[in-house]
Formats: C-alpha cells, structure tokens, sequence
C-alpha cells in the first residue's frame, strides 16, 4: 500500500500499553512497520513480572511503576494508570506531534491483495490531511487517492478541518462487547472495508482504543483515562475507558472545530480471553454507557472554553453536576479529569 | 480499470423480494436500451418511465418488461395547471413516477446506469441490495464504526448503547457508482479522467443532523414513509438552474427524516456509470447552484420543524414557507421554487387520497 507521501518518522510516538510481558511476537511482527519510529512502551502497573521481554532493533524507550510515582505519587498511579490505561501515561510523557497506539494483541493485518497493512503510516496519512465533518462525502474521504468531494459538496467547506484522532478497526476479533461475543462465539469479522471517513460533527461513536491515533500537540489533554467500572479486567470485554474517553474527546473535537476519522487501518486482534467468562461480572458499563448518552447529546461547552484543557475542565464540571449523582464512577472520572489536565500541564510546561 | 458486468446467462431473479410493492422509475429522453443488462434482476418489476422532452418520440422499451409510461401531454393531462411543478428538459420530472405510482417502494435509476460487478467479479443486483437496506433498521442516532450493525459478519461494537440497538425504520437507501462517479462540473474539468474504482464494501446509516448530497442515479425509498418529500424542485427549461435536482431533495428529506426519527442509509449497491456527461454544459447548469449552495447549506442546516409537524406533508409545507422566507431574498428562482413545493404536495394529495396513505409519516 502505498501512500502519496512520505511521513516524517521524527514526528510520531508509538506508544504502546504492555499487559503481557513478553512483548516479543508482538514487536517482531510489527517490525517492519515500527522500524525508524521511537516507542514508548509503558508497563501496567500491575503487572507482576519484573523486566518485559524486548527484543532487539528497536528504539524504545520504557516506564514502569517506578516512573509514574515519580510523576503521581504512589496511590494515583494505580488509580490512573493500571490495565489498558498504562498507555495513557505513554501519550503525557510523549515529546511528539502524533501518537499511535495499538493493543499488545494485535498484529498486522492483510489488505485483500494479501499485502501486510502499514497500519502507523495510515494513521498519520489520516492524520495529516484534514478531516470534513461538516458535510457528508458519500465517496468518504474526498482527499484519498481517486476520490474527491462529490457533486452537492459545497466548496466553502472543501478545505476541511485539522484531524484530531484516527481511529483505526479489527479483522478477526472485533471490539465487540462481551455479551454481543458470547451470543456469536463464532464470529469473526473477515470484512475490510476499503474506506476512511469523518465521523460528523455532532455524531456520538464508540472509540475503541485497541488501534487508535491523534494529534497529540492538537488535542493531548482530551485524551483522558477516567472512567473506570468496578472490576475492570485486562481484557477489553471487561473495561470502558477508552469508549468514556472517545465520548470526551469527540465532544471537545466538535467544540474546537476538528475532526475525527475513522475505518483505515485494520490490523488483526488475535484470540484472547473469553467473552462468556467476562459476561459473568457484574458489567457496570453497560448502565454507565446509558447514562452518558443524554449527557453528551444535551451537552455544551461554554464558548468561553477555547483550549482543550478548558474544555476538559468544562466537561468534568458538567459530569460531577449532572451525572454524579447517578454513579460515583462519574464523580471520579471528573475528578480524575480534572487532576489529568493540572497532571498534563506541569509534565509539559517546559514545552 | 473497471467494467460493468456481463449479465448474459444469468437467469431472471426467480424469487424477486417485494415483486409487488415496489416500482422502478425511469427517467428518459433517449431510450432504454440500458435494461437488457439488468433483466435479470429487474424485469420482474413494474416499471413507471418518465419521457423528459419530445412527446411524440417513441420510446422503445425492451421486450418482456411490464411497464406505464408517461409523456409531457401526459403529466398536463393528469396535472392541469398543477403540471407546472413538474421540470421539463431535465431528469427531475422523474419525480412525476413517484407521484403516479401506488406501490410502497421505489427505486429510481439513471439509463445510463450497468450492473456493476463485485470484487469477485460477480454482478451486483443493485435493486435486491437497496431491498434490504430498506427491510432493515438504520441507526442514525450513534455511529456504528463496523457500519451496518444488521449485516451478515457485523454487529454493534463495544460501548454502543444498548438502548439504541433496535434502531429507526429506514426510508432512504442511496447507493453509489462505479467508473463515472457524480462529480460536479469543475471537478470533471480538473480531472477528466478520473474514474472511481474503489468497492467500498459498507452500508452506513448518515447520522441524525448530518446533511448530505443525495444523487438520484441509483436510489430506493419508502414511498409511504418520505414519498411526497421527494420532490425534485424545478430545473431545466426555462429554470436557472439544473442538476441541483436531486440535492434539493436530498436535503428536504434529511431534514424531515430527522425530525420524524426515520434513517437514511449510503453505500452499498454500486451501479456502473457509464457515461460521462459533458462538463461544460454541466458548467452551465451548475453554476448558480454553485454559489447558491453556500447559503442554502446553512438554510437546511439550521431549519427547525414544529413539533406540530407530524406528517411528511406537514414538513414539507412547513419547509416551503421557511424557503420563501429565508432563501427568496438569494434570488426570485426560490420564491417559485416554495411555491412548486406547495403544489407538488397538492397534486401528490389529489392523486394519493389520504384514505390510501394512513401509514404516511412516523412508522
């Protein structure tokens, strides 16, 4: 696959959230693809093997623990950064424009002629040409090669808007919820949609972060590991933080005027875990998904919030109002909100 | 590189879904040679063809086809004074068919539209998959990243509401186009060549409040549900304005699709365009539509419907009166266009008696 630029590697992190600790069939496939890219592998906190198995050749650099205590103190660190959300530490300490990040679990997918997909270059492709959510393209993203603005399309909005996230999809294993796996154990998606597209302003999504990428100079801060339900696992099926952070994110985008895209790249999620064990917790998420929505929807920032880390206190404000008295896993998301962005700006205050 | 599809050798659709609910509505003014291709997934349907232009031309139209067809004499027959809504010289009057016909679906096709093929090569019934875009729930109030919950292989991802999982009837399903797409004329004349080759393998519900630019080549719809919104404005012969035909209705009809929580999918079918029409000319038609477009965006974007406004003809009138409000001051054309909107609905009332269309507005 080939793209109509060269990407300047200097310019993107790949962070990459460590839950298992031999990272070695994971790096090795993705080789060809992480090679002449910095990493930043962060381990889980949890995690209770001592080193991570790394091999060599590549550029990396790697926090643990001991890393983000320095950073927040002992008792924080696992409240912020335990499970899936180790990688979130990745993206604060990160000096880079882009960062791209992808489950341990995932390998490189195949395109239908059978080509490995080069899932880092596609999302800095998406990244680095605008994003269009005013209007619907129906021949999706107008500015890919062979494509373009449809008929209709008017021309003041042709230039589109900076894109602020990727968010990339599944072959195989597809991030569906536990109860939606366990009724259809068999399935697998085998479907590669050949399409990227801007999700449109005003419209709610799931983002699922298993292969997902953004603009971290544009919109860093919004990116929050909050949500947390009780008894979140180290499998997908058993965690929400990601989908709470898309809803943020996508909110604060709208409000700033950005983008966000979603369909290419596939990569592969392998087999892990098992849907019907996880259906058996109590799975609290489902009620806080329902919550959010109305939330979202009658949402709306202050014209006065211009940065993203205004927005972000904005939006934890509303939350403790207006959903905290539902659950108190809202009241500590927008504590932890809140605590992110004061976290963001004396980590990146030299710059 | 893409081809159409060869069709010869495929036998009729032996079990052609809703054979009885649904016509096919054909604009044309040159022939309709473009249906031997698609006999075996559409001569088992009735067909309403619309003769733009000469009325004494003969249209053939080919054998073993069950069809009505309707000239200009005809549509000032059957219309009176009321026939002045209906464009001449342009495929808009295609939306005479929708009117006419006394069947649930519609589907509408350009005659210069093939069956195209898949990317394994085989030929696409275009009409059976608008069928089932339009049999199943579209989900327009959050986006689903696998696209089509409902299709064989996919389903809602993880953190999808389940209260929104049964979704909303759908009632507009807009497929796409292979080899020509629908460029718009500067477009054409910047990349003349350009040809689309890409099968986007997906059917995507356009979320609620999203507006988009609806083509009428290749289109199905619930008659019952958003029939009389379908109205193809006034282009063509004596008319400054054409090829916005489709557009105009597109944007009418997301508006009140939203209002009434009815969806509107895009994707999947692609047909074979074949022909390109000449960019020029196009130029010519096009552009008022092209600076008038940046106003009536924002027009559609921002236009609220009563929450008196039930039915689709109630939204529609509603629509009117908001054109001639806000968009006659853009140019006189819009104060003519509110009130061919208005006609169009009393002409689709006289010719559907509301005894026939109880089910009319919210499924």
């Amino acid at each position: 696959m080939s793209l109509d630029h060269e990407i300047n590697k200097n310019e993107v992190d790949i962070v990459i959230g460590a839950l298992n600790a031999d990272l070695t069939p994971f790096l090795d496939t993705w080789r060809p693809f992480f090679t002449g890219f910095h990493l930043i592998i962060v381990k889980d906190p949890e995690l209770k093997e001592e080193e991570l198995n790394i091999p060599q050749g590549f550029d990396v650099d790697v926090y643990s623990k001991t890393d983000m205590e320095k950073v927040v103190g002992s008792s924080d660190t696992t409240a912020m950064f335990s499970g899936y959300s180790c990688r979130y530490f990745g993206y604060l300490v990160s000096k880079k424009k882009y960062i791209v990040s992808i489950d341990d679990d995932c390998v490189p997918a195949k395109d239908p002629k059978g080509f490995l997909v080069d899932a880092v270059s596609q999302h800095v492709d998406n990244l680095e040409r605008p994003a269009t959510p005013l209007f619907f393209n129906t021949l999706y993203d107008p500015y890919r090669e062979g494509a373009d603005f449809v008929r209709g399309y008017p021309f003041s909005l042709r230039s589109g808007v900076p894109c602020a996230a990727s968010c990339g999809l599944w072959l195989n294993l597809a991030d569906l919820d536990a109860p939606t796996q366990a009724l259809k154990t068999e399935q697998r998606n085998t479907s590669y949609v050949d399409a990227v597209m801007t999700v449109p302003l005003k419209a709610m999504l799931p983002i699922s972060g298993i292969n997902i990428a953004f603009n971290r100079e544009l919109v860093g801060p919004a990116l929050v590991p909050a949500l947390r339900i009780a008894g979140e696992g180290r499998v997908r099926w058993e965690t929400l933080e990601d989908v709470w952070c898309g809803m943020c994110l996508k909110h604060i985008v709208d409000h700033l005027g950005y983008g966000v895209k979603t369909g290419l790249p596939y990569v592969w999620r392998n087999e892990r875990g098992d849907a019907v064990e996880s259906l058996k917790k109590k799975w609290e998420g489902m009620k806080l998904m329902e919550k959010s929505v109305p939330f979202f929807e009658s949402l709306k920032l202050p014209e006065s919030a211009v940065t993203v880390e205004d927005c972000v206190v904005e939006l934890a404000k509303a939350v403790r109002e207006q959903l905290g008295s539902d659950d108190h896993a809202f009241t500590q998301a927008a504590d932890a909100m809140v605590k992110w962005v004061q976290l963001w700006s004396s980590v990146n205050s030299s710059g | 590189m893409v081809d159409p599809a060869n069709t010869v050798g495929i036998p009729v659709n032996p079990t052609p879904l809703l054979k009885d609910e649904l016509d096919i509505v054909i604009p044309t003014i040159r022939n309709l040679d473009f249906l031997e291709m698609w006999r075996p997934f559409l001569q088992p349907y009735h067909l309403i063809i619309v003769q733009d232009g000469d009325p004494t031309k003969k249209i053939h139209v080919p054998e073993g086809y069950d069809y009505e067809l309707y000239n200009r004499n005809d549509i000032n027959r059957i219309l009176g004074p009321k026939a002045s809504c209906i464009s001449f010289k342009d495929s808009a009057c295609r939306c005479f068919g929708y009117m006419v016909s006394k069947k649930k679906y519609i589907f509408t096709i350009d005659d210069d539209c093939f069956v195209a093929k898949d990317p394994a090569g085989k030929a696409v019934n275009a009409l059976e998959q608008h069928i089932k875009n339009l049999l199943c729930p579209s989900t327009p109030l959050f986006f689903n990243t696998l696209y089509d919950p409902y299709r064989e292989g996919a389903d809602f991802v993880r953190g999808y509401p389940f209260s929104l999982r049964e979704g909303v009837t759908t009632a507009v399903s807009h497929g796409l186009w292979l080899n020509i797409p629908d460029y718009d004329a500067p477009t054409q004349l910047v990349k003349p060549k350009e040809r689309n080759t890409r099968y986007v393998d997906a059917v995507m519900t356009i979320p609620k409040g999203t507006l988009f630019p609806m083509c009428g080549m290749n289109l199905a719809f619930d008659r019952d549900l958003i029939g009389p919104a379908m109205y193809f404005g006034l282009m063509g012969d004596g008319q400054p304005i054409g090829r916005y035909d489709d557009m105009w209705a597109g944007w009418c009809i997301k508006v009140i699709c939203d209002h009434l929580g009815l969806g509107v999918k895009t994707g999947l079918p692609y047909i074979y365009h074949s022909k390109a029409s000449n960019p020029f000319v196009n130029l010519k038609k096009e552009y008022k539509g092209i600076f008038w477009q940046e106003e009536i965006i924002p027009f559609f974007q921002n236009a609220k419907l009563s929450k008196e406004a039930t039915t689709v003809q109630q939204c529609y009138i509603e629509l009117s009166k908001m054109v001639k409000e806000k968009l006659s001051s853009l140019d006189p054309y819009f104060d003519k266009l509110a009130d061919a909107m208005v006609t169009w609905i009393e002409a689709w009332d006289e010719l559907n008696p509301p005894a026939a269309a109880a089910a009319n507005g919210k499924a």
